[in-house]
Formats: structure tokens, C-alpha cells, sequence
């Protein structure tokens, strides 16, 4: 038999016998992200329509000549308004209420005189979200009030209708719906796969060079006569054979959940984009796999260099768990309005197939790019790999002590 | 069969640079066990390390059944079997998996490792835990199976570091027998220890090393005839460290 297919069979039996290469490639993937993700989804819908549902107690500050506003406020179904008081402020700040409003005294005498502009604050706490949807309540009642007054001031001078609206604007979506919808998966799913690549990759890569190490095996493999690039050549397969199935485990268990639930697979895009409407074309499918193949292989070079530089499992992990932020800072990057694939962003690792996986599924994309995309990746991990292999020669990293 | 000239390694470089090793020169014949007898830190390990070709030496030269530990490092440890407390066996396969793994990592087709575990197996009484995990035997068990894995490709070399250190009276004696019938077979043995018992009773000569420098060589009654007559092998090694010890100063 072939040393390097001897090393990847015994290092693949070896770790699928063990339960934690199991809960990383198979659980994690397949049954905890999906469940994350939908109950995630699931209980911020609830969350959100819990607080949409309830009616906002907004206090009423001033106002105290203004009978007519004070009528219409409380008459709103909207808010409850409470009567006014000075902590407000504290009261917004102690979430124990939503917001106030503050209404000149002469509210309805400035309208009246028509020569003015009446100022209304509303106060909130920013960033809360039940604060936030009262805020738009008040908001929503004084533009509404703002339009009635308007359009009395038109008819008493028997002015047409729209006399204060010359121009009006009307936004039309032309791109295919099911181009939107996978631009948005194509920005979320390479996301997801880019990070279990990673970690489906962390595990396995430690235990076959810092486990090594630690449990004493690696002088016995040293002993035989397999040569040192076989070996790495051997590991490198069996980590990047797990790494890619873990990547296709979570694709699997996504598809199999958004068919089960469709449009639950994220609650952020529910109501922006109609995931009903996603079509991927197969090619796309292939494009994106193809990208990801190199950062999958840089990603298992990277983490058995480290392993293999490490002298126990347990310095590798705190060695590689940071860098499950440089992996995520890029793909999430590319999530962000405005960062377009570039040249030189093609460039950059991870956060290049992350951009360009959101291009292939909204169906606009560059060949010239993919292929330099494509190229660099290959580069990146080819000097990773050559790093792994300069390392299994080095004494002083091998026996470490 | 086992040759090593001026063999020397040095750690590091520079002002921080360590000499574990220095000028250390012996031959094995075949049949003939030869122990490496010093204290810890002396440079067995590394010198075993180096016949094995884990280490590449600093200089010098060792071959391994005519090949160079250096230049054909492949060659040379297809013709070795390498034992240590070091050596651990790979806990989530079997004994028998165990064994097969390092018959393929040898170039031995499926059908001669079937039937060379068969053999070794009945030998060692090991078909009682041939598929038990390795994590799952005994120590006893394990040392059998490393003793297995170590014989699959029948070498005409062996090398043992220190293989009974940590291990009850039981297992000791499992690798002591094993060196004899190693002998018996016509193979050449290097044998490192610091037990002076076990190198009186299993080594046709042995040499003392001592601060990377092998001090002096000789079967074990030379060795207590010029260097402690009225003593035993322990008063004799005291004796060679001690004599170096005042010259160094």
C-alpha cells in the first residue's frame, strides 16, 4: 500500500473513532447550526412581534394649553399616553417606560397662527428596541397630525389636494427577485461554510500533530520508514477530507432545513427578501465549492502548522482559537453594503471567496477575478503547506519539549 | 550491522548551543547486544535518536545495515525496529491494527502482514486482545504490541531506548526476553539503560557513556576487572564517571 494512502486510512479510522471528530464534523454542522440558527430566527420573530404587538405607554409632557392635541394624543390607538412627570428621563433610561413626548403649551395656538414652527421632541432610549417602536408610534402620530393640518390649510384656501406635494417618488425593484434573494444567501452560506471549514479542520489538525506529540506517538511514527513529506501528506488529506465534509454536512442540513421551513433560514431577511424565490443555478453551486477548495486546504495547512509547532494539544487550542476571528472579521467583512470585489480585494484571503460566492449567486461576477481569486488562494496555500512540511523537518520543532 | 564514527550533536547554535553528543564511536555485530550504559542527560537518547534517524547529527557518521543514517535515512530505518518508553501506541486502534499500520508503513503487502501478525502474535500470546483498543489494554499488553509492531518487518537491527523504564516487574521481564530472543535471531541490539542489572545480564558489551563522551567499552566482566575489581558493575561505572570527572577538572 502507498505510505501516504497507509497514513490517510489509519488517521481517518483513528479519528472517526473518536466522538469528538463526530460531534465537529457530523453534530455540530448538521444539527446545531441549523437549530441555532432557526431557533435564533424563531425567537427573535417572537421577540420582536411580542413588542409590536403590545401598545406603548408614551408619557405626555406640556401641552397644557393645547386641549386639541391633548385630545388627539390620548384619543391615539397607537400609545397609551400617561400623564407627565420629571423623571421621565429615568423612567426611559429604567426601561419602565418607552418614551415621552414633549408638546409646546401653545401647541395649538402656534398652529392656529400658522406663522410658526412647532417643535416636538419625543425622547427614547436609543438602541432599545421596544423604546424604539414607541418612538415611531409618536412619530408616526405627529406626521400623520402634521398632514392633517396641511392638507386643512389647503382646502380653507381652496388650493387642490396636492398643492404641497409638486413631487412624489416610487421606488421599483428590477432586479429578478431570485437574483436578491441569492445575493443574500450567496453573502451568508460562504460565510457559515468558510467557518466550519475551519473548525470542522481545528480538531482533527491538532490531534494528528500536538495530540501526536502528546501522546507519545510521534517517535513512533518517526521510527518507521515513511518519509516526512508522506506523513504530512497523509494528515494534510484526512484533515481536509473532514474539513470539506463537515462544509458539505452544514450545506446539506441547510438545504434539507430551508426546505423544511422555507424563508425561516434567517429572521434578518424576512420581509426584505423573498427566500421563496431563491433559485441557484448548479454552476454557481460548483463556482463557489470551487473557491472554497483552496481556503479549505489553507485553512487545514495553517492549523497542522500550528499544531505541529505547538508542544501540546492544548497550546495548539489556544493557538488556533483566536484565529477563528481572523477567519470570521473577512467573511463577515464581505456582509457589509459597499464592499465590492476589487483586484486587489481579490487578493486578500477568505474575504475574496466570501465576496465573490455573493456574486456568483446574485449571478453578476467576473472570471477574470474568480481566477485570480482562485490563484492567490492557491498560492497562500501552497506556501502553508510547504510550511507544514519545513516544520515535520525540523528537530527542534518535532521534539519540543 | 550497526556502525557509528565520532558521532556528535549538537542543540542550538550560537552562544545558547548544547553539545549532548560528542565524538562517540561503537560498532554492533550481529547476534551481539550492545548497551549503552550512563546516567540521565549522558546522550543516550540522543544517540539512539540519531541511529534511528529522528536527529540528524551536527557530525560524524552512523549507518544502519550499510546504510547512512544521513544520506539514505529511509533505508536505514526500513532496516530497524526502534522501542522506547517514548514509542506509545495509537490508543484508538487495535493490536492488530496497530501492527498492520506499520507493516504498510513498511511496503509489506496485506497478505505477508496477515500472516507475520499470525505468527508474532501466537509467539507473544497476544490473540486474547488481537482486536481490543490499545487504549483498552494493560501495560504488559501494550509493551506486547509495541514488541509486535517493532517485529512485523523482521529487522535485522534493533534499537532500544530505555524500553523497561516506569514498567512493573512483569512488562520489564516481557522486553528483557524479547532482547534475548532478539540476540538468538541473529540480530544486532543496541540496548540504552541506566539499570546497572539489566546491562550485566542482557548485554555482551556494553559501553559507558557519560556527558555526551562514551567514556569507556567493554564487555561487562572487563569492565569490572580494570576499572573496580573488588566491585560490581555499578562501583565500575561510578569508578569511569568519577575518573573523567577529575581529569575534566
Amino acid at each position: 500500500m502507498n505510505p501516504i494512502l497507509a497514513v490517510y486510512s489509519k488517521e481517518l479510522i483513528d479519528l472517526l473513532r473518536d466522538r469528538r471528530t463526530i460531534i465537529s464534523m457530523i453534530v455540530i454542522p448538521m444539527v446545531v447550526m441549523p437549530m441555532m440558527m432557526l431557533g435564533f430566527g424563531g425567537m427573535s420573530a417572537r421577540l420582536v412581534n411580542n413588542a409590536l404587538s403590545q401598545v406603548p405607554e408614551v408619557m405626555l409632557l406640556g401641552a397644557a394649553k393645547s386641549p386639541k392635541i391633548r385630545a388627539a394624543l390620548e384619543a391615539e390607538k397607537r400609545m397609551k399616553i400617561v400623564p407627565g412627570a420629571a423623571d421621565y428621563a429615568t423612567r426611559i433610561s429604567d426601561k419602565r417606560l418607552r418614551a415621552a413626548v414633549e408638546v409646546p403649551d401653545d401647541f395649538d395656538d402656534q398652529l392656529a397662527a400658522e406663522n410658526s414652527v412647532a417643535l416636538v421632541k419625543i425622547f427614547h432610549y436609543e438602541g432599545e428596541i421596544r423604546s424604539g417602536f414607541a418612538a415611531d408610534a409618536a412619530e408616526r402620530f405627529f406626521r400623520d397630525y402634521r398632514d392633517r393640518t396641511l392638507a386643512n390649510r389647503i382646502s380653507a384656501r381652496g388650493l387642490p389636494p396636492d398643492f404641497a406635494r409638486p413631487i412624489t417618488t416610487r421606488r421599483e425593484n428590477v432586479a429578478p427577485p431570485e437574483k436578491v434573494a441569492g445575493s443574500v444567501i450567496g453573502g451568508i452560506l460562504p460565510y457559515i461554510i468558510i467557518l466550519l471549514c475551519f473548525t470542522g479542520a481545528m480538531y482533527p489538525a491538532l490531534d494528528l500533530t500536538a495530540g501526536e506529540k502528546e501522546r507519545g506517538t510521534m517517535e513512533t511514527i518517526l521510527s518507521s520508514p515513511v518519509r516526512r513529506g508522506q506523513l504530512v501528506a497523509g494528515k494534510f488529506l484526512v484533515v481536509l477530507t473532514i474539513s470539506l465534509s463537515t462544509a458539505l454536512c452544514s450545506v446539506l442540513s441547510m438545504t434539507f432545513f430551508y426546505l423544511l421551513s422555507k424563508g425561516a433560514l434567517g429572521f434578518a431577511m424576512k420581509g426584505r427578501v423573498d427566500l421563496g424565490n431563491l433559485r441557484i443555478a448548479p454552476e454557481s453551486v460548483v463556482a463557489v465549492f470551487a473557491l472554497l477548495l483552496p481556503v479549505a486546504i489553507l485553512f487545514t495547512a495553517v492549523l497542522l502548522a500550528v499544531g505541529t509547532f505547538a508542544r501540546s494539544f492544548k497550546e495548539a487550542q489556544s493557538y488556533a482559537g483566536p484565529m477563528v476571528i481572523l477567519v470570521i472579521l473577512p467573511a463577515v467583512a464581505a456582509l457589509l453594503p459597499g464592499v465590492d470585489l476589487t483586484w486587489k480585494l481579490a487578493l486578500v484571503p477568505i474575504l475574496n471567496v466570501s465576496l465573490a460566492s455573493k456574486e456568483i449567486f446574485s449571478g453578476q461576477y467576473s472570471w477574470s477575478l474568480l481566477a485570480i481569486i482562485f490563484a492567490s488562494t492557491c498560492v497562500y496555500a501552497a506556501i502553508a503547506c510547504g510550511l507544514v512540511t519545513r516544520m515535520f523537518n525540523r528537530e527542534a520543532v518535532l521534539f519540543r519539549a | 550491522m550497526i556502525e557509528a564514527h565520532g558521532l556528535t550533536k549538537i542543540f542550538g547554535d550560537g552562544l545558547k548551543s548544547v553539545v549532548a553528543v560528542e565524538g562517540v564511536s561503537f560498532r554492533v555485530e550481529a547476534g551481539e547486544v550492545y548497551g549503552l550504559l550512563g546516567a540521565n542527560g549522558a546522550g543516550k537518547t540522543t544517540t539512539m535518536r540519531m541511529l534511528a534517524t529522528m536527529l540528524r547529527p551536527t557530525a560524524g557518521s552512523a549507518s544502519i545495515a550499510g546504510a547512512d543514517v544521513a544520506r539514505e535515512p529511509e533505508r536505514a530505518r526500513a532496516a530497524l525496529g526502534f522501542l522506547s518508553t517514548a514509542t506509545a501506541l495509537y490508543g484508538r486502534l487495535t493490536a492488530f491494527e496497530m501492527v498492520r499500520y506499520f507493516g504498510r508503513l513498511h511496503g509489506l503487502a496485506d497478505a505477508a502482514i496477515e500472516s507475520g501478525a499470525a505468527e508474532i502474535f501466537r509467539r507473544l500470546e497476544m490473540n486474547e486482545f488481537r482486536d481490543r483498543r490499545c487504549d483498552k489494554l494493560s501495560t504488559g499488553q501494550k509493551q506486547k504490541v509495541s514488541i509486535a509492531r517493532t517485529l512485523i518487518h523482521d529487522p535485522p537491527v534493533m534499537i532500544f531506548d530505555e524500553p523497561t523504564l516506569g514498567l512493573d516487574v512483569m512488562a520489564a521481564r516481557t522486553i528483557v526476553e524479547f532482547v534475548r530472543e532478539c540476540r538468538s535471531r541473529g540480530k544486532a541490539v543496541i540496548y540504552s539503560t541506566h539499570i546497572m542489572s539489566e546491562a550485566e545480564k542482557l548485554c555482551d558489551r556494553l559501553g559507558v557513556i557519560h556527558a555526551g563522551r562514551l567514556l569507556a567499552e567493554g564487555t561487562p566482566k572487563t569492565l569490572r576487572a580494570t576499572h573496580a575489581p573488588a566491585g560490581d558493575l555499578e562501583d565500575a561505572f561510578v569508578a569511569i564517571v568519577e575518573s573523567h570527572r577529575l581529569l575534566a577538572s
